[in-house]
């Protein structure tokens, strides 16, 4: 109520009944407005249908859940790791830290491959983002950006530029040039606006269009060159810290995940929120799209990673364990989907049978929480950022 | 957005997506399970992080020492 209205007294002509009252000066979504108190009153009214409160849609609320979970659990009549039983169990695993990028000045929070297999663009809580050569290690490009906290970075399917963004709410585009004596940040075109902190950024198929989630609760798909918004997406009631594009052959949509513990899946040409899952217990940190866009994964602050199954509306696996209690802050897919990448905060990466629900492999390596892991795009190898300022490459 | 809007309107955009959402058309798991593990079977035989890669093929690791010619 404070952050919203505010009243002092004048007396005169009430905007709405025209009478001569007391007048209270209110402003309402920032617009000043002049109703006598019993206009005021009438006013606080509207919007809630007769008898409706906050307590009525509650109920229903509630009550529309419980029937959507029964709906639900007709079709579950079976469990993914059950039908998985005859399959072959995976063999041991041999994975180590092939490379390692050093070169941040601070936390390393997010990173993305190039299509050419080779390429890494990572940013960091100081402010730069650098564009790597994986296999020799070589820096090739840095920027560095007019904020700290740099919480997104995207490399354009072209290869020919990044996106990036954090607490400046923006997310900007730099075209990256051949010449290293070149000033990129001259180049820089800031693309999108939000009203708070930049969660994460994607280019989609083409480099002319960016979507973007950010802190505000909202994601977006912007156009590149002329920084118009061409889409919002508006259901989250709380930040949404990840999003993920279906592969592309499955149609337009996208996968989003917040902190209301909610991920939900959008349909990006009308905007709609198509389908929403509730069964976290914690905020959540990331989404991945399964290879064959018919399932999604999570990773969450409550130390599980779970599985949903897009046709069938719900829930199907949860990889957990009771020794691992801290958050899942990032999750990816091998090639075929057979394994799950997750990085936690307890500094390891714990490698999961997506189909079996069991546990791999352990990779440590970093000295501090996993911020980011993903898979490279021809799946020979994977990379992780973490806050303790490196990253890794492992195959 | 979000962090604007009142919880009444929170909870009425709430509602009205679960109004939707209760009318999805939705596949049982028997059939979509077998579906899922049937894609991944296909593919993972190419997986190079499932079957390994030969070390000579491998971008990523070492190659052995230096060779003075």
């Amino acid at each position: 109520m404070c952050d919203q209205t505010f009243l002092a007294i004048t007396f005169g002509p009430c905007d709405n009944c025209s009478q001569n009252k007391p007048l209270m000066n209110i402003y309402l979504k920032n617009e000043p407005i002049n109703y006598c108190s019993l206009c005021v009153e009438l006013m606080a009214c509207q919007g809630l249908a007769k008898g409706e409160t906050t307590n009525t849609l509650k109920a229903e609320s509630e009550s529309l859940k419980a029937k959507l979970e029964e709906e639900r659990a007709k079709l579950h009549d079976v469990e993914l790791h059950q039908v998985a039983e005859k399959i072959e169990a995976l063999g041991q695993f041999v994975m180590k830290t092939r490379r390692t990028l050093k070169g941040h000045g601070n936390k390393v929070l997010c990173m993305d491959w190039c299509r050419d297999k080779r390429r890494i663009v990572s940013s960091s809580q100081d402010g730069k983002v650098i564009v790597w050569d994986a296999y020799t290690t070589n820096k090739e490009h840095a920027v560095t950006m007019p904020c700290t906290w740099v919480m997104a970075c995207a490399y354009a399917p072209s290869g020919c530029a990044v996106a990036c963004g954090g607490l400046d709410n923006k997310c900007s585009v730099y075209p990256l040039s051949l010449d290293k004596n070149e000033n990129l940040a001259a180049k820089k075109k800031s693309v999108a606006m939000h009203t708070n902190y930049l969660s994460s950024c994607s280019f989609t198929n083409s480099d002319m269009q960016i979507l973007t989630s950010s802190g505000d609760g909202t994601c977006a798909l912007w156009d590149v060159e002329s920084g118009q918004l061409l889409q919002s997406f508006h259901g989250h009631s709380a930040d949404v810290l990840s999003l993920h594009l279906a592969p592309s052959e499955t149609g337009n949509t996208f996968v989003s995940g917040g902190c209301d513990k909610k991920a939900n899946v959008w349909d990006m040409r009308s905007g709609q929120n198509v389908q929403s899952f509730e069964t976290h217990e914690s905020d959540i940190n990331s989404v991945k799209y399964y290879p064959s866009g018919d399932a999604f994964a999570t990773g969450s602050d409550d130390a599980t990673c779970r599985l949903y199954d897009l046709r069938a509306d719900r829930e199907v696996a949860i990889y957990s364990r009771d020794s691992i209690i801290f958050g899942a802050s990032s999750v990816d897919f091998s090639l075929s989907g057979r394994l799950l990448f997750a990085g936690y905060n307890d500094y390891s990466i714990n490698v999961w049978d997506v189909l079996k629900g069991t546990r791999v492999a352990i990779l440590f390596g970093h000295e501090n929480r996993v911020s980011t892991v993903r898979v490279s795009p021809d799946g020979t190898a994977f990379c992780s950022g973490s806050w303790d300022n490196t990253l890794r490459i492992w195959a | 957005m979000a962090r604007d809007m009142s919880d009444k309107e929170i909870l009425k955009m709430e509602l009205d997506q679960l109004k939707v959402e209760v009318n999805t058309p939705r596949i049982a798991v028997s059939t979509t399970a077998p579906e899922i593990i049937a894609f991944v079977e296909g593919l993972s035989a190419e997986d190079p992080l499932v079957k390994g890669v030969p070390e000579d093929k491998n971008p990523f690791k070492e190659k052995g020492g230096c060779i003075i010619t």
